[in-house]
């Protein structure tokens, strides 16, 4: 025991001499949290339009007001013909136009119909669709007002409500995958280097040649770097309760085991790729390659999987972080209990297991 | 015996990097290992230190076996390996407090085994491993291989790199330690070294040429040896190559070790061939053989 304290002594010393990594290891989750949170959002907000009118009567005046009103939309010009609208959309601010047609009021009168045409720009497939939909729905709520003393003999109203996350955050989708992602890598890129920076230094030759066992070294390197990942744990999610108001509905005792059942994952990932690699920078390389993108891409962090070819969604049930995120968006945002993530649980488990079974086997006890 | 080997082979792809090696390294024997880059003397220290398998062959070490007995040889060596390797951003104290740890010892526990050493390195105790100059990191090396009063220390090359104030007190250093009972097995490519051991082996090419003591060595040398100066040394080489007369010439330091291959050669032949090649201040002296020309004769 008392060997193994003095081992975890000197991993220590490596960390906190080591200035730059510190800072990485602690200035990367706050950036990259501040960075999605903030930045990149699937939202639309304030998004600049163009509006073509043809008849400008009191109809159109108040939809357009309407949509000016909404916090969604800012009307940024009015276009005179169609041949500008061209122009409008090269100079690259306008998402969308709405053209009203001619004689707007009156048709609605006489012919019981009038129509407006969205034309959206969609070199951003996702904006535009949110777009039109929003626009639509804005349409589609001043129609039930104008409508409301006539009786329509059937009427189906979809009434929505979404729940977990009513008002559509995107940082709330965002901050299970950052965490995801910067436990992956500062847990399992860091065990792996700092095993194989022994490797290239030569002192692992005379740890090799010490009654310590296989085992003690490779606990020796994970207990620190298991501490240092619960510290990055806890600075993301306060940083997303108390800057982004997200909430935690479940219990943070689970949200705390569940983290650390997915950091010894990751841990013992980096020791398998550890006992592969030769070299820091292959070790480097492995962890960026092998595990930095397909946590990114095949999660579900970004891109939903259900929409992905099936090859790619059944690749996906064997990146930890999958499993790991659906875990961690069902406490924080659903407030489930252990009833509900089990099955993802036990998956982590036997995973990590797997995982530590063999890089004990893959550990080698001599140089070759 | 503290060290055995028998019939040791070990190749890396088609390279035989050790060819049936076999010697026995006594109880208490400061044992040099000498050869050139390359030699094998590296894969050797590794076997024996329980790092690589040998293809064949057996070795003990202290009594045990290498390849089953790979946890006791842990626990009862020191090795220093041919690179620095401590940790160079640990201070000098916390590198030999780390070792003494892991060894389950602590550095007051064994301290009288390495004070000597220690106290020269002492005074920069709190600096980074990674700042020493060479001759400290050496020492520093030696006291973190020492710490668990091993039974068998193996050095790699300690002196390769280090200037020839600290090799001559690093080598003084390994002669007490012989003293207080401790097998040193130790490599180095530099031929003057070998003269301090107590036994060498002659190592080339993964094979061991001669093992016997330094003088034994020298004595045995075949033939006359004799150290051939003259004014132009580079044309001096030339044409002593080119003599009918001549077995081998090496570059001795300001001389040329010459020995013949005839039995009944005159040393006057000679200076009368190199006066027909215009040379002049020549001198021809006979001279005892030293450890190099023993190998360059043996690894011809």
């Amino acid at each position: 025991m008392k060997r193994f304290i003095g081992f975890i002594k000197k991993e220590y010393y490596h960390i906190v001499r080591d200035k730059r990594t510190l800072f990485i290891l602690f200035g990367m989750p706050i950036v990259q949290v501040m960075l999605f949170g903030f930045a990149i959002t699937n939202e639309i907000n304030k998004v600049e339009i163009a509006i073509l009118d043809h008849s400008k009567d009191v109809t159109t005046i108040e939809l357009s007001n309407k949509i000016a009103s909404s916090k969604y939309f800012e009307i940024k010009e009015f276009v005179a013909n169609e041949e500008s609208i061209e122009a409008a959309f090269k100079k690259g601010r306008i998402k969308a136009v709405l053209i009203f047609e001619k004689d707007f009021s009156k048709k609605m009168m006489t012919e019981k119909k009038a129509t407006v045409q969205v034309i959206s720009d969609a070199t951003d497939p996702n904006t535009a669709n949110t777009i039109s939909s929003y626009i639509g729905s804005i349409l589609l709520l001043y129609q039930q007002e104008i409508n409301k003393d006539v009786l329509i003999s059937y009427q189906i109203v979809p009434t929505t409500r979404l729940v977990y996350n009513p008002e559509l955050k995107s940082v709330f989708m965002f901050v299970p995958g950052v965490m995801t992602v910067i436990l992956m890598l500062v847990s399992a890129m860091m065990t792996s280097i700092s095993i194989t920076r022994e490797k290239e230094l030569g002192t692992m030759e005379v740890l090799l040649v010490s009654p310590l066992k296989p085992f003690q070294v490779v606990l020796g390197k994970v207990v620190p770097y298991i501490f240092l990942s619960v510290i990055n744990a806890v600075i993301i999610i306060l940083l997303s309760i108390f800057v982004f108001k997200m909430p935690v509905q479940g219990s943070f005792f689970l949200l705390g085991i569940e983290s650390i059942l997915f950091i010894v994952n990751a841990l013992s990932l980096g020791i398998l790729i550890s006992t592969i690699s030769a070299s820091q920078q292959t070790a480097m390389m492995l962890s960026l390659m092998g595990l930095m993108l397909p946590v990114i891409l095949l999660s579900g962090f970004i891109f939903p999987l259900s929409s992905m070819p099936v090859i790619l969604q059944l690749i996906s049930n064997i990146i930890p972080a999958k499993w790991f995120i659906i875990i961690i968006k069902g406490i924080m945002l659903k407030g489930v209990g252990l009833g509900y993530i089990w099955k993802e649980t036990l998956i982590l488990v036997a995973m990590t297991l797997f995982f530590i079974v063999v890089s004990i086997k893959k550990y080698k006890i001599r140089l070759e | 015996m503290s060290i055995s080997l028998d019939n040791i082979s070990k190749s890396y792809g088609k390279i035989k990097a050790l060819n049936a090696i076999s010697f026995e390294v006594a109880d208490g024997e400061l044992f040099g290992l000498i050869g050139p880059d390359g030699a094998g003397k590296t894969t050797l220290f590794r076997i024996l230190t329980t790092l690589l398998l040998p293809d064949q062959g057996q070795a003990t070490v202290a009594g045990y076996d290498v390849i089953k007995d790979y946890k006791n040889i842990r626990n009862q060596v020191g090795y220093m390996p041919g690179k620095f390797s401590l940790y160079q951003d640990l201070t000098v104290a916390e590198n030999l407090n780390f070792f003494a740890t892991i060894f389950g010892t602590t550095i007051a526990e064994n301290y009288d085994l390495i004070k000597e050493i220690y106290i020269q390195i002492e005074p920069f105790k709190e600096r980074r491993a990674g700042k020493l100059s060479g001759g400290m990191k050496q020492k520093l090396a030696l006291c973190c291989a020492l710490i668990h009063k091993p039974q068998v220390l193996f050095l790699d090359e300690p002196t390769t790199g280090v200037d020839p104030v600290s090799r001559k007190e690093f080598w003084d250093m390994l002669k007490r330690l012989q003293q207080k009972g401790i097998t040193i097995l130790v490599s180095t490519p530099y031929m003057d070294e070998a003269s301090l051991c107590d036994r060498i082996a002659l190592i080339t090419n993964g094979k061991i040429l001669e093992v016997d003591t330094p003088k034994a060595i020298m004595a045995a040398y075949p033939t006359k040896i004799y150290k051939v100066s003259a004014s132009q040394t580079y044309q001096l080489i030339q044409d002593l190559k080119t003599y009918p007369e001549t077995h081998s010439v090496y570059p001795f330091g300001q001389y040329m070790h010459f020995t013949s291959n005839k039995t009944n050669f005159k040393p006057q032949d000679l200076i009368r061939y190199l006066e027909e090649k215009k040379h002049t201040d020549i001198e021809v002296i006979e001279t005892v053989a030293s450890i190099e020309d023993t190998f360059m004769e043996l690894s011809k």
